[in-house]
C-alpha cells in the first residue's frame, strides 16, 4: 500500500498493478456488472409498462394524469444533476476537496427537488382516484416511475454518506473509488429516466 | 402489534403438521443444545459465523444443502406415499396439507438445496482453480451465504408459524394472488425466493469478477479448468437472470400487499405476464444449476481416467453456447398459453439446438474415458451413472420441445419425471460427485469410500424406479400434483414409485452413515499431502485444508492442467526463496447479521407486522453504512508467520514420504 499516496485524485490514475489499484478495478468491474443486473430489472418493468399501457380498465388514461411541464422540469433537475455530479468527479480528480463537496451538494439538492416533484405527482394523482391499485397500466406506471425514484432516492442518501466521507477522510483512494461508482449509478439513472420520458411521459401525451 | 400472527399460526390443527413442527424446532434445539455442550458458540461464531473465507463459506453453504436436501426429500416421500394408497380414498393427507408440500418440496429443492449447493462447490474450488487467495468481494461473499441461509430459515419457520404456500413452486398467478391465497402460505414463498435471489445475484457478480480479475499469472482463459469455464458461465447467468426473479416475486408481492393489478384477473391484471417473467428467471436457473455440474463430472472424469480432458476447447465453447441459448428457450415452458404456431415453432427449434452442445459434451466425457486408466472412486460412479441416465432425460426433453407434443404432456407426470431425469442424475450426482472429490481438500481426510458407492448404487435404481414409473404414467394421462384419483390401473405405478422413493431414503442414509464413518476415521484417512488423486489442477498444489491465504506464492501457470505440468517440471513443492507479508481480509459479523435482519425482515413482511419490517430494514441499512465506510478491512499475516505455515506443511511433506517409501 505504499504508493497510494502518489497521486492524490482518481482512483485511475493509480499504478495499475499496485494492490489498491487492483481492489478498486474489481470493484468497478462488480460495479458495472450490478447496474447491468439492475438494468435487466428496468427493462423488464419497462416491458410490463408496455403490456400495461393500455389495460387503464375504464380508468383514468396517461393523456389525462400527465402533465409534461411536471415531466420537463423533473427532466431538466436530473439531467443537470448529472452535469454537476461530473463536475464533482473532476474536482476529485484535481484532489480540490471544498469543490467536490459544493458539487455535491448541489447534486443533491438537484436530486432532492427531482424527488419531491415526483413524490407531488404521485400524491396529486393518488389523491384523484388514480392510485396504483385503480388498474394495470397505473400499477405498471407507478410501479416503473417508483423504482426509478427509489433508486435516486438511495442515491441521495448515498451522496450524503460520500460526502460525509469526503469531508472527515478526505479524498483518499478508497473514498474516491466510492465517488467513482457513486457516479456511475448517478448517471445510469439518467439514462433510465431518458427511458421514461420517452416510453412513458411523451407517448403517454402526444 | 402484531399484524395478522396470532396464536391460532400454531400447526395444532392437524398431527401431521404439528410433529413436522416438532421435528423442526427439535431439531434446532437439539443442535443448540449439543453445540453448547461442546462449549462451540464461541468458536462457532468467530471461526465460522463471521469467516469471510471462501473455503468455510463454501463448507458452510454445502451444509445448508444438505440439511435442505433431508427437508425436502421428507416431503418427496410423503407425496409419493400419499399417492400410492390415495386410489379412491383421501389417503393420510388432507389436500390443502398435500399442496403445501409439493410446494415447499420444489422450492427447497431448488432454492435452498440446488443452489445452495452449486454456491459452496465454486467457493471451495474456483478461487483454488484459479490460483488465488480468495474471492472478489470476501464480504460479499459472506453476505450472501447469510441471505441464502435466512430465506431458507423462511421455509422452514413456515412449518412452525403459519402456512406455507399451496400455489406450487412456480408460484402461478391468479392462484397465487391475494383473492385465492388470502393466507401467509404465498408471501413465506415470496420472501424466501427473494431474500436468497438476492444473495445469488450477488454470488454470480462475485464470481464473475474473480474469474476475471484475479487469476493467477499465465493463467490465460484458455487455460482455465472447465469447473471454472462453467462457473463463470453459471455466474454470468445469475447474474443477468435472477433479477427477472426479483421482478416477478415483487410484483407478485405488490399485488398482495398493495392491491396492484399486474397479475389479478380484473382492472387490466394480466397472469400471462407473470410466467413469462418467471421463465425468464427460470430457465436460465436450470443451466445456472447444471453447468457446473457438468463442471465437476469434467473434472471428476479426467481425474480418474488419468487422461487430458477430450475436447477441451469444444467442451468450453459448448458451455458458452449453452449459456447464450438458455436465455432463448423460456417460452418452451408455456407452449400451452396460446401463442402463434410460429412463436412456439421458434422456441421449440431453440429448445432443440440446446440439445447439441449439450450432446458435445457427452463425447467429450466418454472419448476421456475411452482408453483411459479408470479408477471408480465414488466420484466417478456419480459420473458414469450420471451419463448414462442423463441421455435419457435429453431425449424427453427434445420429445417434450415439440410443441404439438407438448400439449398433450403439459402438466402430466411425464414433465415431472423428465425435470427430474435432468435435476437428480445431472445436478445432484455432480454435485455428490463434486462433493466426494473436494471433500479431503475442505476438511484435510478423504471420505470413505464404501459408503459412497453404496450410496450410490440405492440412488440411482431408486431414482429409476421412481422416475420411470411417472413417464409411464403421463402417457397413460396422468396429472401432476393429483392429491387423489380413481383410475385403479395408476396404482401400481405409484407404488413403484414410492419404492424407489424408499431406495433413495436408503441412498440418503449411506451418506449420512458416509459422513459419520469419515469423521470417524478421519485420522487414518487424513490428505497429509494435499493432493490424494494425483491430480492435474491446482486446488491439489496446495495443503488440505489449503492455509487462510491458500497459496504463500502465487503459482505461475504455463499449461491448462497446471499441477500435471508442475510434476512434469518436476518444481511441485519447491520451497520459495523467500516469503511475504499477505493481506487477508478480516472476518466481519455484519454478514451474519444482515442475514438475520433479512430473515426478521422477511418474517415482518409475511405477517404484516410493519413496525418491524421498518426497524429491520433501517438497521440493515445501518449495518451496510457502517460495513462500507469502514477502510480496514485487512488484517497482514506477516511473512515469518507465513513461513512458519509454510515449513510445517513441508515438514509434513517429508514425513509422508518418508512414512510412503
Amino acid at each position: 500500500m505504499t504508493n497510494v499516496t502518489a497521486v492524490p485524485g482518481h482512483p485511475h490514475s493509480e499504478a495499475p498493478h499496485s494492490e489498491a489499484g487492483a481492489v478498486h478495478e474489481q470493484r468497478e468491474l462488480g460495479f458495472w456488472l450490478y447496474l447491468m443486473g439492475d438494468a435487466v430489472i428496468f427493462a423488464l418493468l419497462f416491458m410490463t409498462y408496455g403490456i400495461m399501457v393500455g389495460n387503464t380498465a375504464g380508468g383514468p388514461t396517461g393523456k389525462q394524469l400527465f402533465s409534461l411541464n411536471n415531466a420537463a422540469l423533473e427532466t431538466a433537475l436530473l439531467l443537470i444533476s448529472s452535469t454537476t455530479f461530473g463536475f464533482a468527479s473532476l474536482s476529485s480528480r484535481q484532489g480540490n476537496r471544498s469543490a467536490v463537496l459544493g458539487w455535491l451538494a448541489l447534486t443533491f439538492l438537484l436530486g432532492a427537488g427531482f424527488v419531491f416533484l415526483e413524490i407531488r405527482e404521485f400524491v396529486g394523482m393518488i389523491r384523484a382516484g388514480a392510485g396504483p391499485d385503480r388498474s394495470g397500466f397505473l400499477s405498471g406506471f407507478f410501479t416503473l416511475v417508483g423504482t426509478h425514484g427509489t433508486h435516486v432516492s438511495v442515491g441521495l442518501i448515498w451522496i450524503l454518506i460520500l460526502g460525509a466521507q469526503v469531508a472527515i477522510k478526505g479524498l483518499r483512494l478508497s473514498v474516491t473509488s466510492r465517488l467513482f461508482r457513486l457516479g456511475l449509478f448517478w448517471h445510469f439513472l439518467d439514462i433510465a429516466w431518458v427511458g421514461i420520458f420517452s416510453v412513458v411521459y411523451l407517448p403517454g401525451l402526444l | 402489534m402484531f399484524g395478522r400472527l396470532t396464536i391460532e399460526a400454531l400447526p395444532l390443527y392437524s398431527a401431521i403438521a404439528a410433529s413436522g413442527a416438532a421435528m423442526v424446532v427439535g431439531g434446532a434445539l437439539l443442535v443448540a443444545i449439543i453445540i453448547t455442550w461442546l462449549k462451540g458458540w464461541m468458536y462457532l461464531w468467530k471461526e465460522w459465523l463471521t469467516s469471510v473465507d471462501h473455503k468455510r463459506i463454501g463448507a458452510m453453504y454445502i451444509i445448508l444443502a444438505l440439511i435442505m436436501l433431508l427437508r425436502g426429500f421428507v416431503d418427496a416421500i410423503m407425496m409419493r406415499a400419499q399417492q400410492a394408497m390415495a386410489l379412491n380414498n383421501g389417503g393420510y393427507l388432507p389436500p390443502e396439507h398435500f399442496d403445501q408440500i409439493f410446494s415447499s418440496h420444489g422450492t427447497i429443492m431448488i432454492f435452498f438445496m440446488a443452489m445452495p449447493f452449486m454456491t459452496g462447490l465454486l467457493n471451495i474450488a474456483v478461487p483454488l482453480q484459479i490460483g488465488t487467495r480468495d474471492v472478489a468481494f470476501p464480504f460479499l461473499n459472506s453476505l450472501s451465504l447469510w441471505l441464502a441461509a435466512s430465506g431458507a430459515g423462511l421455509v422452514m419457520v413456515s412449518l412452525v408459524i403459519g402456512k406455507f404456500s399451496t400455489a406450487g413452486w412456480t408460484g402461478y398467478p391468479p392462484f397465487s394472488g391475494i383473492q385465492y391465497s388470502p393466507g401467509v402460505g404465498v408471501d413465506y414463498w415470496i420472501w424466501a425466493a427473494l431474500i436468497s435471489g438476492v444473495g445469488s445475484t450477488l454470488s454470480g457478480i462475485n464470481f464473475i469478477v474473480t474469474i476475471i480479475k484475479r487469476r493467477a499469472p499465465g493463467m490465460t482463459l484458455m487455460r482455465m479448468t472447465p469447473f471454472v469455464w462453467t462457473a463463470l458461465c453459471t455466474s454470468v447467468l445469475m447474474a443477468f437472470a435472477f433479477p427477472a426473479l426479483t421482478v416477478a416475486c415483487g410484483l407478485l408481492a405488490l399485488d398482495r400487499l398493495l392491491g396492484m393489478h399486474f397479475f389479478t384477473n380484473e382492472l387490466g391484471g394480466n397472469m400471462m405476464n407473470y410466467v413469462n417473467l418467471f421463465w425468464i428467471w427460470g430457465h436460465p436457473e436450470v443451466y445456472i444449476l447444471i453447468l457446473p455440474a457438468f463442471g465437476v463430472f469434467s473434472e471428476v472424469v479426467a481425474t480418474f481416467s488419468r487422461k487430458r480432458l477430450f475436447g477441451y476447447e469444444s467442451l468450453v465453447y459448448a458451455t458458452a453456447a449453452i449459456a447464450l441459448l438458455s436465455f432463448t428457450v423460456w417460452l418452451h415452458h408455456f407452449f400451452t398459453m396460446g401463442s402463434s404456431a410460429n412463436v412456439n415453432a421458434f422456441f421449440g427449434i431453440t429448445t432443440m439446438v440446446i440439445a447439441v452442445p449439450t450432446g458435445v459434451k457427452v463425447f467429450n466425457w466418454l472419448l476421456t474415458m475411452y482408453r483411459g486408466r479408470i479408477t471408480f472412486h465414488p466420484s466417478m460412479l456419480w459420473t458414469v451413472g450420471f451419463i448414462a441416465t442423463f441421455v435419457i432425460g435429453g431425449m424427453t426433453g427434445v420429445l417434450l420441445a415439440v410443441p404439438p407434443v407438448d400439449f398433450l404432456m403439459h402438466n402430466t407426470t411425464f414433465l415431472v419425471a423428465h425435470f427430474h431425469n435432468m435435476i437428480i442424475p445431472g445436478v445432484l450426482f455432480g454435485y455428490l460427485a463434486g462433493y466426494m472429490y473436494w471433500f479431503p481438500k475442505a476438511f484435510g481426510f478423504k471420505m470413505n469410500e464404501p459408503w459412497g458407492t453404496a450410496a450410490f448404487w440405492f440412488w440411482i435404481v431408486g431414482f429409476y424406479l421412481a422416475f420411470m414409473p411417472l413417464y409411464v404414467l403421463g402417457l397413460m394421462g396422468m396429472p401432476r400434483r393429483m392429491e387423489q384419483y380413481n383410475d385403479p390401473s395408476w396404482q401400481p405405478w405409484l407404488v413403484a414409485a414410492s419404492m424407489g422413493a424408499v431406495l433413495i431414503m436408503i441412498g440418503i442414509a449411506c451418506l449420512i452413515m458416509q459422513v459419520v464413518v469419515s469423521i470417524r476415521d478421519r485420522k487414518r484417512n487424513a490428505d497429509v499431502t494435499g493432493d490424494p488423486y494425483d491430480g492435474r489442477t491446482l486446488e491439489w498444489a496446495t495443503s488440505s485444508p489449503p492455509p487462510v491465504y491458500n497459496f504463500a506464492v502465487l503459482p505461475e501457470v504455463r499449461d491448462r492442467e497446471p499441477l500435471l505440468d508442475m510434476k512434469e517440471r518436476g518444481v511441485t513443492y519447491a520451497p520459495p526463496s523467500a516469503y511475504q507479508d499477505i493481506e487477508i481480509p478480516k472476518n466481519s459479523p455484519v454478514g451474519v447479521i444482515m442475514g438475520g435482519l433479512s430473515f426478521v425482515f422477511g418474517f415482518a413482511m409475511v405477517w404484516w407486522i410493519w413496525w418491524l419490517a421498518i426497524l429491520c430494514g433501517l438497521a440493515m441499512w445501518a449495518a451496510m453504512i457502517w460495513r462500507s465506510s469502514d477502510d480496514e478491512t485487512d488484517y497482514v499475516l506477516v511473512a515469518e508467520e507465513v513461513e512458519r505455515l509454510e515449513k510445517a506443511r513441508y515438514r509434513a511433506l517429508e514425513a509422508a514420504k518418508a512414512a510412503r517409501s
